[in-house]
């Protein structure tokens, strides 16, 4: 019976749609690919895949979404192609990585904006933090800090590359302290920064929450301070934020993690997904698997992320205008 | 002996029932081109989505062994390496193959590659705390020497001339600055837009290795009346087996080498073959044979790739810190189930680790069986008409690098760089030189600059790249591998010039 007034509620607004949205109507009739801008196993992919998973099910796209890893110089080369060379039908879809992409663009070089994608949905937001190795002698941010007050440019400070959420928490910290680090940008994401801690190439780091708290709990690391407005609650209660500590660095460097589609997809398609794509990240078989692997969640809508995409994109501006 | 307690968790119906379907799955993803290791255990985590965490963990991890030994069918059979690690099994298997010698290659390679395997998780189960150390002692500045340790190899690499070697490694090395610079994110050489991404190293593995090779065959094709056809003889397995034991010191240095290498974090899987192929040349007693199909390039390389598994696991079992691409997705895989490696892993899930663990040692001695099975039968593939088998080499040349990222641009660069390869061996160049400069490149150039940036906060460069016991012992193996390579060089020249003067 359900599925019968489900069929006479879809019959009747086709009906009540113009033809050109009839395609929507039908949309989505194949699998979608999400376009990864990163390596398989990044924190990225891995969450894409898991907040993907349910797709499928009749009540969320019908179809299911397979995972396309197109990665390369800090995620420029997947939006690149992303925002040049994909169909904009629907069938593709990218994650995005917020402040990534909008440091990038606003840096140069690179063939898209914040203008060339419309956001669908977001689903995770993943703080950055500040680490240091199971030994080291700094206990508190107040001993790092004071400790780069007094030897500037000697901390050195690992992060996954140039212009993601790691550098911004990084050039933010510098400027709240008035002090100067040495940003060390690696090559191969989140983990080689982590890994550069871990073994003691680097003083401190910078890095993802869900990444930190797992190479916590692992004993190898401590967390300093969660460059966020907020404590995170669910896996770092006792991890005082920046702000806390004395540094005015707001969220600007959390990393928001959602899916985009190219400017010029059908509006009808990009309403359908508005409405479908956020059912799926609250599904049930989700937030477990999310909150499972350590990967905080923060569901948002279209509405909500073109918002806090513009306010990012005005204060990175600001703070990336002295470089 | 923890371990011993969990061998029943494999033998249980599911799980055995989940391990043959990774080994036997993972050898059919290896032995397709352009299907890395790292593609194929991504293709398969979506499945353990619905399993238990220890038989998810089963399928991945015999997945992973298998795909490697897997790699080696296409790299032997159709020169097509279906991964960097397999790039040294191919310059001698193929020539094996070519003489009718498949099934013998193939039964070496998979026989190596079980004893190599084992090892490496013996390895894994008896050393790991004394590993995890090792893994962690390379910073930016031991890799920046690791590779130019590698670098140095590539002149001797190929055995007709040292010049041209490093000419084609300069070669590889250019070619793998293109596109962005991945730390700095600078545009380099970006000629066509089909460049951004840079050259990504299985269409670049694809279109160097297998596409010579098809236009050799279609410019043969014509001209030869009667097309040639290969007699492949029988070969029984006692046969491989017995040569096997007599290769013991090929069969060592491969797995030594690759179980030390698979350790390090970043590099290992990528050279690991590569590096064990040459240095079993330099200790063999028959330098000359190498690369004309003979049986110890093929036993070191893939003694080497396989030993390299088990170890390259260590830092994410012990660390929580992924090693190489594959590792990072089986991290996913665990992470699903909220399992965290580490310490939390072996005190509160010790079942889930040792079976899987377990199982990849017993995935090695399934993988070797199934191997050989299928080699005798997969060997036919040489008696096919070269024409056909040229045609057969192109489609799956053209699939396999379209499929590394649904990417139209890799397959251009493929094909560019597999008739500018046509060329450059016209003149007498090869191709492993220049794999290995374009796999080195960025390894040595991202360390680098890493090295230097933190070197800047400390003491200076200098200081930074040339003390410390590991950083001198590399600096040390560069100069005595380049001295090496120079004085055979010298050597083979007076030979011949002697030889040339007792003609005239």
């Amino acid at each position: 019976m359900k599925t019968l007034i489900k069929t006479i509620a879809i019959g009747l607004s086709a009906f009540a749609l113009s033809s050109s949205s009839l395609m929507a109507e039908d949309y989505p009739s194949r699998p979608i690919g999400v376009a990864v801008s990163y390596g398989a196993g990044g924190a990225t992919d891995f969450q894409a895949r898991i907040v993907t998973m349910v797709a499928g099910n009749k009540d969320i796209l019908g179809q299911p979404i397979y995972i396309i890893n197109k990665p390369g110089a800090g995620g420029r080369v997947g939006w690149n192609w992303f925002a040049s060379e994909a169909d904009k039908d629907g069938y593709t879809l990218s994650a995005y990585n917020i402040p990534h992409f909008i440091a990038q663009s606003i840096k140069g070089g690179v063939s898209y904006s914040a203008d060339s994608f419309e956001p669908i949905a977001n689903w995770g937001e993943d703080p950055a933090v500040v680490v240091v190795g199971k030994d080291s002698k700094f206990n508190s941010m107040e001993d790092l800090i004071k400790f780069a007050k007094e030897n500037a440019g000697k901390v050195t400070t690992s992060g996954a590359g140039l212009f993601v959420g790691h550098h911004i928490a990084a050039l933010q910290i510098e400027k709240a302290c008035s002090c100067k680090l040495a940003y060390i940008p690696t090559k191969g994401g989140g983990a080689a920064a982590m890994k550069a801690v871990i073994a003691g190439d680097v003083m401190a780091g910078i890095n993802n929450l869900s990444d930190a708290y797992r190479a916590e709990k692992a004993g190898n690391i401590k967390i300093l301070g969660v460059a966020d407005l907020k404590r995170n609650k669910e896996f770092l209660p006792d991890v005082p934020t920046l702000k806390e500590a004395g540094l005015d660095v707001d969220n600007s460097s959390v990393n928001y993690r959602g899916l985009m589609v190219p400017k010029g997809t059908p509006q009808a398609v990009i309403d359908k997904l508005a409405a479908q794509v956020p059912l799926m990240f609250k599904h049930k078989r989700v937030a477990s698997k999310m909150s499972a692997g350590g990967s905080p969640m923060n569901i948002m809508t279209r509405e909500e992320v073109q918002k806090m995409w513009a306010a990012r994109e005005a204060t990175l501006k600001e703070l990336l205008k002295g470089l | 002996m923890e371990f011993l307690n969990h061998f029943g968790g494999v033998f249980e119906p599911i799980s055995f029932m989940l391990l043959l379907v990774g080994t036997i799955g993972g050898l059919i993803l290896g032995a397709t081109p352009g299907l890395s290791p790292t593609m194929a255990v991504a293709l398969l985590i979506p499945f353990t989505f619905q399993l238990a965490p220890t038989q998810g963990l089963i399928l991945l991890g015999a997945a992973y062994t298998s795909t490697v030994a897997g790699g080696a069918v296409s790299a032997i059979l159709l020169k097509i390496p279906g991964a960097p690690a397999n790039i040294a099994t191919s310059l001698d298997g193929f020539e094996m193959a070519k003489k009718g010698e498949g099934a013998r290659a193939l039964h070496l390679s998979f026989l190596s590659s079980g004893v190599g395997g084992i090892i490496g998780v013996l390895l894994l189960i008896f050393l790991t705390p004394l590993l995890a150390k090792w893994a962690l002692a390379f910073g930016p500045s031991h890799l920046f020497w690791l590779a130019i340790l590698g670098v140095t190899v590539i002149g001797s690499l190929d055995s007709k001339s040292f010049v041209k070697g490093l000419l084609s490694g300069c070669i590889g090395l250019w070619l793998s600055m293109i596109g962005y610079d991945d730390i700095q994110g600078a545009q380099r050489f970006i000629f066509s837009s089909s460049l951004t991404g840079g050259i990504n190293i299985i269409p670049a593995l694809i279109g160097l290795f297998a596409i010579p090779q098809v236009l050799d065959m279609f410019a043969k094709g014509r001209r030869n009346a009667e097309i040639e056809t290969v007699q492949v003889p029988k070969q029984s397995i006692m046969d491989s087996a017995r040569e096997l034991g007599r290769s013991g010191r090929a069969l060592s240095i491969g797995t030594i080498v690759g179980s030390i290498i698979g350790l390090i974090p970043g590099v290992g899987g990528q050279i690991a073959g590569l590096v064990a192929y040459d240095q079993s040349r330099k200790f063999s007693k028959h330098k000359k044979k190498f690369g004309t199909g003979h049986s110890e390039g093929v036993i070191a390389a893939e003694s080497a790739n396989n030993a390299m598994v088990g170890p390259s696991l260590v830092p994410l079992l012990t660390l929580s810190i992924p090693g190489s691409p594959t590792a990072a997705v089986l991290l996913g895989g665990l992470l699903i189930h909220g399992i965290f490696p580490g310490t939390d892993l072996f005190d509160n899930h010790p079942k889930v680790a040792w079976t899987f663990i377990n199982s990849m040692l017993v995935g090695q001695v399934l993988m070797v069986i199934f191997g050989i099975y299928t080699a005798t039968w997969a060997a036919r593939i040489a008696r096919a008409p070269q024409p056909i088998m040229a045609a057969a080499v192109m489609v799956l040349a053209l699939f396999g690098s379209y499929s590394v990222q649904q990417s139209m641009s890799d397959v251009y660069i493929m094909l560019t760089l597999g008739v500018g390869m046509f060329f450059l061996e016209k003149f007498g160049f090869s191709a492993a030189p220049l794999v290995l400069g374009l796999i080195l490149g960025p390894i040595a150039e991202a360390n680098f600059i890493q090295g230097a940036l933190i070197s800047n906060a400390q003491n200076g460069p200098l200081e930074y790249f040339l003390t410390g016991p590991l950083n001198i012992f590399l600096v040390v193996l560069v100069i005595a591998s380049v001295g090496y390579s120079f004085w055979t060089n010298m050597l083979e020249q007076k030979e011949t010039t002697l030889e040339a003067g007792a003609k005239s």
